[in-house]
Parts: C-alpha cells; structure tokens; sequence
C-alpha cells in the first residue's frame, strides 16, 4: 500500500471504501462501468448519434432495421432501430438517463426518510421506538413488487408515484440498519460527553451519532439504488409504472417485448442487457463495500 | 407465551384493518364506479337510481362497512370483467399460481443448496469467488428480461419448449395439475426457472453463510476426530444444522414468489393470479383488484404470524425481548 496516492492512504470512510474497490480487480472494473454509464446518461443529449424524441430527426422508412444497418440520411444504426425508426442506442441512452434519474432519486429520498426515522427511534426508545420498528418490521414483511403495485393501484400512476412507491419500500431497510448502528453509537461516551456539554438532541442525532452510523448507510444506498432501478423497470415493463412520455430501459423492453417472437431481438436485448450491466456493476460495488466498509471486519 | 401470540395476532388484525380501508378508500372513493358501469348517455336519474342501488349514495364509512360486512363472508362484489362473484375468479386461478411457485421453490433449493454448499466448503477460492458472483448475477438480472431471453432462446430460436400458456393438465389425487402430462410439464419448465432464479441466489447466499459459520465448531472438530469422512460430516452433520435457517427463510420467501409471479405469469401468460391482477389493474375491474390485494396481504400476515409463533416457541428469547 506504499505506492497509493496520498487521498487513498488516510483512515477516512471516503479514502478505505475506495481503497477496497481499488484492491479488487473485479469491483475497479464495476466502478468503471457505472462511472461511465452515468456518464454516458448525462451527456446523452450530446452523445446520442440523434435525438430519439426528435420527431424532425426520425425516418419511419427505417423502422426496424437490424444492428449495423445503414438508414437513409446515411447514418448508422449500431444497435439497430425500432418500429418507429428510432435509433436503438440513442434510445437507451435517454432511458438510462431515466432509470438512473429515478432509482437514484427514490433511493435518496428512501435513505433520508429511513436514517431520519431510524434515529428517532434509536434515540427516542419506548414506545416511539417499538411503534416505528413494528412498522419497519411490516414493511420488510412484505415483499416490494406487492407493496409497489398496491401504492400505484391507490394513486394512480406517473413519475413522481413510482418514486413515491419505490420510496415508501425501502425506507425500511435503511431505518433498520441505522437504528442498529445508532443503539451501539448512544452508548458511547462522546455521546454522553455530548449530552454534558448541554447539545440539543437534533445536534448529538445528526451531527454526532450519525457520521459514525455512515457505512452501513452507504452499502444498503448503493443496493437499493440498484434495487430501485430493477423495480421500476419492472413496474414500467408492466405497464404499471412510467409514462410513456418518458421511457425508461424497463419500458423500452417491453416495447421490445411485443415484437420478439417476430424475431426483432435487438430491441430487447439490447436496452436489456444495459439494464443488466448497470444492476450488475452497482451490486458488484456495493458487495464490495460491504467487505470493506463492515464494522465487524474493520474492527 | 399466550400473552406474546395474543399480541401479534391483534397487531395482524390492525394491520389488516388499515389495509382494507386504504385499499378501499384508494380504489373505490377515488376513482367513480359509475362511469365504468353506466353508458355514457346517462341521464341523471339514471345516474341517481344505479348510485341507489349500489349503495354509492351513502356516506364513505357507511359504504366501508357494508363493504366489510360481506367481505368477511367472502363476498368482495361481481367482477365487472367476468360478471362472477370475484373471490370465485380468484379462487379458481390459485392453483396454478400455486403450481408454479411450488415447483419454482422447489428447483430452487435443488440448484441452490448443493451450490452453496460447495462454496462454502471451498471458501476463498476460485469456485467460490465464480459461484459468489454467478449469484450476484443472479439477483441483478431483470426478472422480466430473463424471462423474454429464456423465450427467445428454448422457444424461438430452438423451438424446444412452448412460450405460452399453461398447456395440458391431468388430474393426481383429485388434484388438476400440469404435473400429471408431458405438456404439462413442458410448459411449466420455463416459468418455473424464471420465477426461481432469483430465489436461487438467496438460496447459494444461505447455505454458504451456514456452512462458514457451522464449520469451524466444535462437533465438527470431534466428528472429524472421530474419523467420520469429510463428506458425510458435510451431508449429514453440518447439512443438518444450516437446514433449520434455510427452511425458516424459503417459508416467507413462498409469499414473495406468490407476489413476484405477478412478472412470470405477464411473460409466459401463465393464467393464474398474478396475471389476472395486472390485466385487472388495466380494465379497472376494481372488485377483482381489491379482493387480490386483502386476500395476498391476508396470506402473508398469516405467514408472518406463523414465522413469529414458530420463532417464539423455539427460541425463548424472543419472548422474553418482546414483552
């Protein structure tokens, strides 16, 4: 470990987690793909060979060509196009940004939900606690495609409802996970210190306790981005989540769907195997952190 | 003991309560069951007669409690779609959601035990670090995508097996199953490794944990000094212990393959339950959606409370925590 760079030597949560994805070829290789697949979501407008939404940019007369073809303004289509004459890699570009947009939105909102909830509970104990882990208990009792689909079924659907539900599912695992840490934080004594020196409670929580609560948090982050972009895809491939208006890789899979036993593969495999390689790479990352970022292991 | 039940079987009760009456509020009081069930040249008395005789015109609580009042009898309405009491739609489409569960559940600890077993025993090594992340793989594959690629490859593009539907059924013990013919089981084939991959994985994950925290134990220690042979210590004694877990944790995960085969059955238009809720949730067949919804919620708070019974009977300590 001599020849690391200075930021990687340091003992902070930032410098160990990327020391244990870099000491692992397998988890380098992982971080890179989804570096570069954010990327490639952000920068779709400038990347995407056209715009698929573009209606001016479009030539029905070459829908459905297969990969490497060439269409009739001269350009080429890598992945092939779909029934509207869209370019298919464009297209997934655009839904990734989707996909990525709302797992990483949902699971944000989940983990500020689930660590504020779960450190109120930690804290708090008696009945305020037993009431909100009861209800965390329920939560994980069931399992998220049920609780999803009842959530649309009483809201109706769109784009902030999927996030809604998708947020409503995982809040769960992160309150479990950060009461856990908080119990064994409170007993520590610069906690105690901390309550001697006369901080408000809201300061020892979120100033105090839950720095020290952060590695858990940043492992189950990581899978439930992960898990929020495999639910909503399939919410979306059941027609029960995003509008059409904004397809995301779950949506433009389904639209493949209808066409596959025709034998036009490429519009599902394709967005499919994106969606694979993106929920692939961040679970490879998160298994990662979890080795390296365990308290058990470190201590 | 009594105590401790008493308690979670009123929490389930709770439960159940606040989920019909969202569930009710959600699908009856936001949307109009009028403008599904009259044309839309309706005059106004018309309107006023039906909302009579549906009992519409009552205030909210009013009609939630009508609406619990035949829902405890097992009556949740007529199915728009089907014009058929909507539990007997359910009811009927059970068994072969059942079917696919039970033979996804069962592959899953075919394939996933001997899995795990062997990297847990090999821990570290290069099979276990190939097996390790075959199962990550496996939780990360879109079940729905898998499902269209199993389609395209064995019906498509090899033509071995069917696609769709749930083919021929026989009937073994007075049971209609797919069991009893060749096209039967043809058909099951491919729903069911779809609806188990992901099961699979859990599975692998399970039995290595088991078997890396059995190993290093003390009976293992004398079994091998006894002079017992490596494998029937793994078989035999070691299989023994980590089972209890496995089996606790496929015992809830039955309710979420019940509740993932929603996916399944849309890919291979398997006609059970889960199919039946998405095509419901599209005509808007409300009594169809409601009935589904409290009848799987009442399935896994009956699994839940079975799960914390077991839990508290076997291990006293979870009693004595709780109270």
């Amino acid at each position: 470990m001599s020849k690391a760079p200075s930021f990687l030597r340091g003992q902070s949560l930032f410098a160990r987690a990327i020391r244990g994805i870099l000491m692992s070829p397998k988890a380098t290789v992982a971080l890179a793909v989804c570096l570069l697949l954010i990327a490639a979501a952000m920068l779709a407008p400038l990347l995407a060979p056209q715009n698929p939404y573009d209606l001016a940019q479009i030539d029905f007369f070459d829908s459905k060509l297969p990969p490497l073809s060439e269409g009739s303004t001269g350009i080429t289509y890598w992945l092939g196009t779909d029934t509207q004459g869209r370019d298919m890699l464009s297209a997934m570009m655009y839904g990734l940004r989707t996909s990525l947009g709302v797992g990483l939105i949902s699971g944000l909102f989940a983990l500020a939900v689930g660590t504020s909830l779960g450190l109120i509970a930690a804290y708090a104990g008696g009945r305020l606690d037993s009431f909100i882990m009861r209800f965390v208990d329920l939560m994980l009792g069931f399992p998220t495609i049920l609780v999803a689909l009842m959530i649309l079924v009483v809201f109706g659907q769109g784009t902030w409802k999927v996030i809604l539900a998708l947020v409503f599912v995982q809040w769960a695992y992160f309150a479990r996970a950060v009461r856990a840490a908080a119990l064994v934080e409170s007993s520590r004594d610069y906690v105690e210190a901390a309550k001697c020196l006369g901080l408000s409670s809201p300061r020892i929580l979120f100033a105090q306790i839950l720095p020290n609560c952060l590695p858990p948090l940043i492992v189950i982050a990581t899978i439930q981005v992960a898990s929020a972009i495999a639910a909503e895809a399939t919410l979306s491939f059941l027609g029960i989540g995003l509008p059409i208006t904004e397809p995301s890789l779950g949506l433009l899979i389904a639209n493949g769907y209808q066409v596959l036993l025709a034998g036009i593969y490429w519009m599902s495999v394709f967005p499919g195997l994106l969606l694979l390689v993106l929920v692939f790479s961040i679970n490879l990352v998160g298994d990662r952190l979890r080795e390296t970022l365990n308290p058990r292991l470190v201590q | 003991m009594t105590a401790f039940l008493i308690r979670r079987l009123m929490q389930a009760v709770i439960v159940l309560i606040a989920t019909s009456v969202i569930v009710f509020t959600g699908v009856f009081a936001i949307g109009d069951p009028l403008e599904i069930l009259l044309p839309a040249d309706a005059s106004i008395a018309e309107r006023e007669q039906v909302a009579e005789s549906l009992g519409l015109n009552e205030p909210l609580p009013v009609q939630y409690l009508g609406f619990v009042t035949d829902a405890v009898q097992g009556d949740f309405g007529r199915s728009f779609v089907y014009n058929r009491p909507a539990t007997e739609v359910i009811l009927e489409r059970l068994p072969a959601t059942l079917e696919l569960t039970f033979t996804a559940l069962v592959l899953s600890l075919v394939i996933g035990i001997p899995l795990g077993l062997w990297a847990g025993v090999k821990a570290g090594s290069a099979t276990d670090e190939t097996i390790m992340t075959g199962s990550i793989l496996g939780f990360s594959l879109p079940n729905f995508w898998q499902g269209m690629m199993l389609i395209m490859i064995f019906s498509v593009t090899l033509g071995w097996l069917p696609s769709t539907g749930r083919g021929e059924t026989g009937t073994i013990l007075g049971v209609e199953t797919s069991f009893a013919t060749w096209d039967g089981l043809k058909h099951l084939l491919l729903p069911a490794i779809n609806l188990a991959l992901a099961q699979t994985a859990l599975v692998i994950r399970l039995t290595r944990t088991g078997v890396q925290e059995t190993m290093p134990l003390d009976f293992v220690k004398f079994a091998r000094a006894r002079g017992i042979s490596s494998p029937r210590i793994l078989f035999v004694h070691v299989m023994k212990n980590i089972l209890i877990p496995i089996i606790t944790v496929i015992g809830i995960e039955f309710g979420s393959l019940v509740a993932f085969a929603v996916v399944t059955e849309t890919i291979f238009a398997w006609p059970g339950i889960g199919k039946l809720i998405i095509d419901s949730i599209n005509a808007l067949d409300r009594p169809i959606i409601v009935s589904y919804i409290l009848i799987v919620v009442t399935m896994f708070i009956v699994i839940n409370f079975c799960v914390d019974a077991l839990y508290s009977l076997l291990d006293p300590r979870i009693r004595v925590s709780a109270q």
